[in-house]
C-alpha cells in the first residue's frame, strides 16, 4: 500500500498535537510508562482467553478458536458527532423497516420506478413465503449493525446496512469491560456514555415485539447453529447476559401451533426467537430441506402469528449489496428527507457501462460479491497482485451482476498501541441498533474493527483485524 | 431448565470426574508399580482394565509397559476415556451450558482445559509424571471449589451432582470389580504379602489408604476393605455414598418441579436394598454378582434419568 498517501486521523493532528475528543485522553496517556501498557496489553489477553471470549475460524481446522486482538488505545467520539450520526442510522433504519414491509407488500417503490423490478424479483435474499405477511408490530429488523466508515472530519459513509444478523455486540461490551478493568482511573477522569445496559434493552426491545396473542411476560431465546459456529460466543453470551434461554433447532418443535422447546419439565412455549441462523436455514420444510440447524414448520407458525422471528425472514434484501446503491433514493422515498448519511459510491457491475468502468480501473477500486459477507470473496485493487486482477478480471465477466465495485475508500486512521509506539491504522465503526413498536435505540459507541496491518484496509475479524473500546463522550 | 443443558451439565461433571478418576488410577499403579510389586506388567494391565479401555489399549499395544500405559490414558486423543479427551469433552459440554454456568466454574473448567492440553502436550517422562498428576488434580479440586463457592443449589447444582456421583460409584464399582478375588474372605494368599499390595492398589486408587487407616486403625483385612468402599457413608466414593447423594438429588428435583419419575422409583430400589445390606450378607451373595449387578442397575438409572429429564429429544 502507497503510505505517501494521507489519511485522516482520529486522534493525532501532526506530530504533538491532538484532536479535540482525545485531548483528556492525550494527558493521561503521556504520561503512561509505555512498559506498563505493554503489560495491561499482554493481560488483556490473557483475560479473554481465560474467559473464553473466542471465535471459531471456518477452514481452519487445527486453530479453532482464536482471539480478536484487543488494541488498548480507545476510539473516542465526540458527542456531536456521535448526535448527527445516530440521527443519520435512525433514519436509515426506519427507512430499511417501511422498505422491507412494502417490497413484502404492495411494492410502490417498485410501482413509482424508484427501484427496478429484476432487482427485487430476481434476488435470492427476496423470500417470496415472505409476501404478505405482516411481522409482529411490523418490526422487520430487531436488531441492525449499521456499518459506518469515516474518510474526514464530516465525512461519514454508510458501508453496509447489515439487517439480518449482524455480530459483534459481544466485543464492544467485553472490551469496555475489558477497559474499565484495566484503567478504571480513565473513566473517573473522561465521562463516557455507559454501553452495558445492551443486553437489558436487548430483552425489553425484543420482549415488546412478541406476538399480539402473547399475554403476560414473553419467553425469548436465542437460536444458534450450535458451538462449531464461528460467533457461538457472542450467542451464549448474550443469552447469559438477558438471562433467557440458548437453544437449538433440536431442542425446538412445534407444540399445538407454537414453537416449544424441550425442558427437563417439558415443552414451554417460546414467544421470541432471537434466531443467529441465517433464512435458508431456519426451517427445512420450507427452505433448505437438509437444514438440520432449524426447526420444521417455524414458518407456517410465523405467518400463523404465534412467534416473533428477530430479524424477520427475507430481511436480508435490505443489504443485499446490489440495492446498496439505491439507498439515499430509498431513504427520501419512504422518509421524504434526504438522507442524512452519505452512500459510497457504487458502481453496479450488471450494468454495462459501469462494468466497462469496472473492468479499467480494477486496480484502484474494491470489489465485492453482491451476496457476500465477511470480507470473503472480495478484491482490494489497489492491494493485489497482477495475476490477482486478471483472474478476478475473469470471474467479473463472467458472472457481472455477482459484483459492485467501490473506490478505495481513505479510510480514517486511529492509533494502535504497537511495539514503537503508536502507529495509525485504519478502522471502521458498528454502531448496534435496536428496533422495537416503541422506536429505535443505539447504543453509544459500538464496535470499531480495527485493520492491524500497517496499510491494509481489512478490518473483518476473519481476516486478522481487530478491535478497540469506542468511546462516545458526554457533553 | 432445557433438557439439552440438563444433559450438558450431567455430561461435563461426569468426564470432569472421569478425568480426575484416571488420573488417580494412573498414580495408583505408578506408585505400586515403582514400590511393591514384583510384576509391575500385570500391575498396569490391571489399571487398564479397570479403566475400561483394555480392548482399544490391546489394539494398539503389544504388552503393559509403563510409559505406554501412561500415555494412553493421560494423553491419548484416541482413548475416549484418558484425561484428554475427558476434559476436552467436558469443557465442550461447558461451551454447550455457558449460560448455566457461573463465570467462576466456567473458567476454572477453560482454563483446566488450557493448563492440560498443555501439560499433555507431550509425551510425560516419568520424572514429571508426579507434577502432572499433581496437576490435574488441581485442577479438578478449583473447579469443584468453584462450584460449592459460587452455584445457586438449584436444579442446575443437581444435575451435576448426578453426573458425578454416577461416574464415581461407576468407578469405584469397576476397582472392585476387576480386583475382586483379593477381597474373597477364602483368597488362597490372604495373610501373605501379596494381599496388603493389593489391598493397598485397590485403597489408592480412590485415594482411601489413609482414611482407611484411620478409621480401622490399621485392621487391613479384605472384609473390612470391602465394607469400607461399599457401605461406609462417611467415605466420599464409596457405593453408599454416591447412592445416598444421587438419592438426594433427584428428591430435590422431584420437589423442584413436582414430580417424582420412574428414576425417583429406581434409586429408592437401591437405597433399599444398599441399607439391608452388610458385608457379610453381599459376600453370601457373592461379591462379584453383588458388584456386577450394581454396575447395571447404576447404568440403568443413569439412562432413565437422560430420558425422565428429557437430555435428547
Amino acid at each position: 500500500m502507497p503510505s505517501e498517501r494521507q489519511y485522516f486521523d482520529e486522534m493525532l493532528l501532526g506530530s504533538d498535537n491532538v484532536r479535540v475528543p482525545y485531548a483528556e485522553y492525550q494527558k493521561w496517556f503521556a504520561n503512561e510508562d509505555p512498559t506498563r501498557l505493554s503489560k495491561k496489553s499482554k493481560e488483556a489477553e490473557a483475560f479473554f482467553r481465560r474467559t473464553g471470549i473466542t471465535f471459531n475460524v471456518y477452514g481452519q481446522a487445527a486453530a479453532q478458536e482464536r482471539l480478536i486482538p484487543f488494541d488498548l488505545i480507545p476510539r473516542i467520539i465526540a458527542n456531536r458527532e456521535w448526535t448527527k450520526l445516530s440521527k443519520g442510522i435512525e433514519q436509515r433504519v426506519q427507512a430499511i423497516n417501511a422498505f422491507l414491509h412494502d417490497i413484502y407488500h404492495r411494492q410502490e417503490i417498485l410501482r413509482a420506478g424508484v427501484v427496478p423490478v429484476e432487482l427485487i424479483s430476481r434476488n435470492e435474499a427476496f423470500l417470496p413465503q415472505m409476501i404478505g405477511v405482516t411481522p409482529p408490530g411490523s418490526v422487520y429488523t430487531h436488531i441492525v449493525g449499521t456499518d459506518i466508515v469515516r474518510t474526514g472530519e464530516d465525512d461519514f459513509f454508510v458501508l453496509e446496512d447489515n439487517a439480518r444478523t449482524p455480530s459483534g455486540v459481544s466485543y464492544m461490551l467485553e472490551n469496555r469491560e475489558t477497559m474499565l478493568q484495566m484503567f478504571p482511573e480513565l473513566f473517573s477522569q473522561i465521562k463516557v456514555q455507559p454501553v452495558s445496559d445492551y443486553p437489558k434493552n436487548l430483552r425489553r426491545s425484543l420482549a415488546a415485539c412478541a406476538p399480539d396473542n402473547c399475554t403476560g411476560k414473553p419467553t425469548v431465546a436465542i437460536l444458534t447453529p450450535g458451538i462449531h459456529n464461528s460467533a457461538y460466543f457472542e450467542h451464549s453470551f448474550l443469552a447469559d447476559q438477558m438471562g433467557v434461554e440458548l437453544v437449538e433447532g433440536h431442542d425446538l418443535r412445534v407444540v399445538d401451533g407454537h414453537i416449544a422447546m424441550r425442558t427437563t419439565e417439558g415443552y414451554k412455549v417460546i414467544d421470541v426467537l432471537y434466531r443467529r441462523v441465517d433464512d435458508d436455514y431456519l426451517d427445512p420444510l420450507n427452505f433448505k430441506p437438509e437444514s438440520m440447524l432449524g426447526v420444521p414448520g417455524i414458518m407456517d407458525v410465523y405467518r400463523a402469528g404465534n412467534i416473533t422471528i428477530a430479524n424477520a425472514p427475507g430481511t436480508g434484501i435490505a443489504d443485499d449489496k446490489a440495492l446498496y446503491s439505491y439507498m439515499p433514493e430509498i431513504v427520501e422515498f419512504y422518509t421524504g428527507e434526504k438522507a442524512i448519511l452519505k452512500n459510497v459510491q457504487t458502481w453496479r457491475c450488471s450494468e454495462t457501462d459501469s462494468l466497462a468502468y469496472v473492468l479499467e480501473h480494477l486496480a484502484e477500486l474494491v470489489v465485492k460479491e453482491v451476496h457476500g459477507s465477511g470480507g470473503y470473496g472480495m478484491l482490494v485493487g489497489p492491494a493485489a497482485s497482477k495475476k490477482e486482477l486478471t483472474s478476478f478480471a475473469a470471474k467479473l465477466q463472467k458472472n457481472p451482476s455477482n459484483y459492485i465495485a467501490q473506490p478505495t475508500l481513505s479510510l480514517s486512521t486511529v492509533p494502535i498501541f504497537a511495539k514503537k509506539g503508536l502507529a495509525p491504522r485504519h478502522v471502521d465503526l458498528r454502531p448496534f441498533v435496536l428496533v422495537s413498536p416503541k422506536g429505535i435505540s443505539i447504543t453509544p459507541g459500538g464496535l470499531t474493527r480495527v485493520a492491524l496491518k500497517d496499510g491494509s484496509l481489512v478490518v473483518n475479524s476473519s481476516q486478522g483485524g481487530g478491535t478497540k473500546d469506542t468511546w462516545v463522550l458526554e457533553d | 431448565m432445557l433438557g439439552k443443558t440438563a444433559g450438558g451439565l450431567y455430561w461435563m461433571f461426569r468426564f470432569l470426574e472421569r478425568s480426575e478418576n484416571t488420573a488417580r488410577l494412573v498414580e495408583a499403579g505408578f506408585r505400586i508399580a515403582l514400590t511393591r510389586s514384583k510384576d509391575p506388567a500385570s500391575e498396569w494391565k490391571s489399571v487398564v482394565t479397570t479403566a475400561g479401555v483394555r480392548s482399544s489399549y490391546d489394539a494398539k499395544y503389544d504388552g503393559y509397559m509403563a510409559a505406554n500405559v501412561v500415555d494412553f490414558l493421560l494423553r491419548d486423543t484416541t482413548n475416549p476415556s484418558s484425561v484428554i479427551s475427558a476434559i476436552e469433552k467436558a469443557r465442550t459440554n461447558a461451551r454447550m451450558v455457558r449460560t448455566a454456568l457461573t463465570t467462576e466454574v466456567w473458567e476454572a473448567v477453560n482454563e483446566s482445559w488450557m493448563g492440560l492440553k498443555e501439560a499433555l502436550k507431550k509425551p510425560i517422562r516419568e520424572t514429571e509424571l508426579p507434577a502432572v498428576l499433581g496437576e490435574i488434580r488441581r485442577h479438578s479440586a478449583l473447579v469443584r471449589g468453584a462450584m460449592q463457592g459460587t452455584m445457586l443449589r438449584n436444579d442446575i447444582y443437581d444435575f451435576t451432582q448426578i453426573g458425578t456421583v454416577l461416574e464415581r460409584a461407576d468407578n469405584t464399582a469397576r476397582i472392585i470389580d476387576v480386583k475382586y478375588y483379593t477381597l474373597l474372605p477364602t483368597a488362597s494368599f490372604v495373610g501373605s504379602a501379596l494381599d496388603n499390595v493389593q489391598w493397598e492398589t485397590i485403597l489408592r486408587s480412590v485415594s482411601a489408604h489413609r482414611s482407611f487407616r484411620w478409621l480401622n486403625s490399621d485392621e487391613m483385612t479384605p472384609a473390612a476393605v470391602a465394607e469400607f468402599l461399599i457401605l461406609d457413608s462417611r467415605f466420599p466414593r464409596s457405593l453408599s455414598f454416591c447412592s445416598r447423594i444421587l438419592e438426594e438429588n433427584l428428591n430435590y428435583l422431584a420437589k423442584d418441579y413436582g414430580i417424582r419419575l420412574p428414576c425417583h422409583e429406581m434409586i429408592d430400589a437401591q437405597r433399599d436394598k444398599l441399607r439391608q445390606q452388610t458385608i457379610d450378607t453381599i459376600f453370601d451373595e457373592g461379591l462379584h454378582q453383588f458388584i456386577t449387578a450394581f454396575i447395571r442397575d447404576n447404568n440403568a438409572i443413569g439412562q432413565q434419568i437422560e430420558q425422565d429429564y428429557r437430555f435428547i429429544g
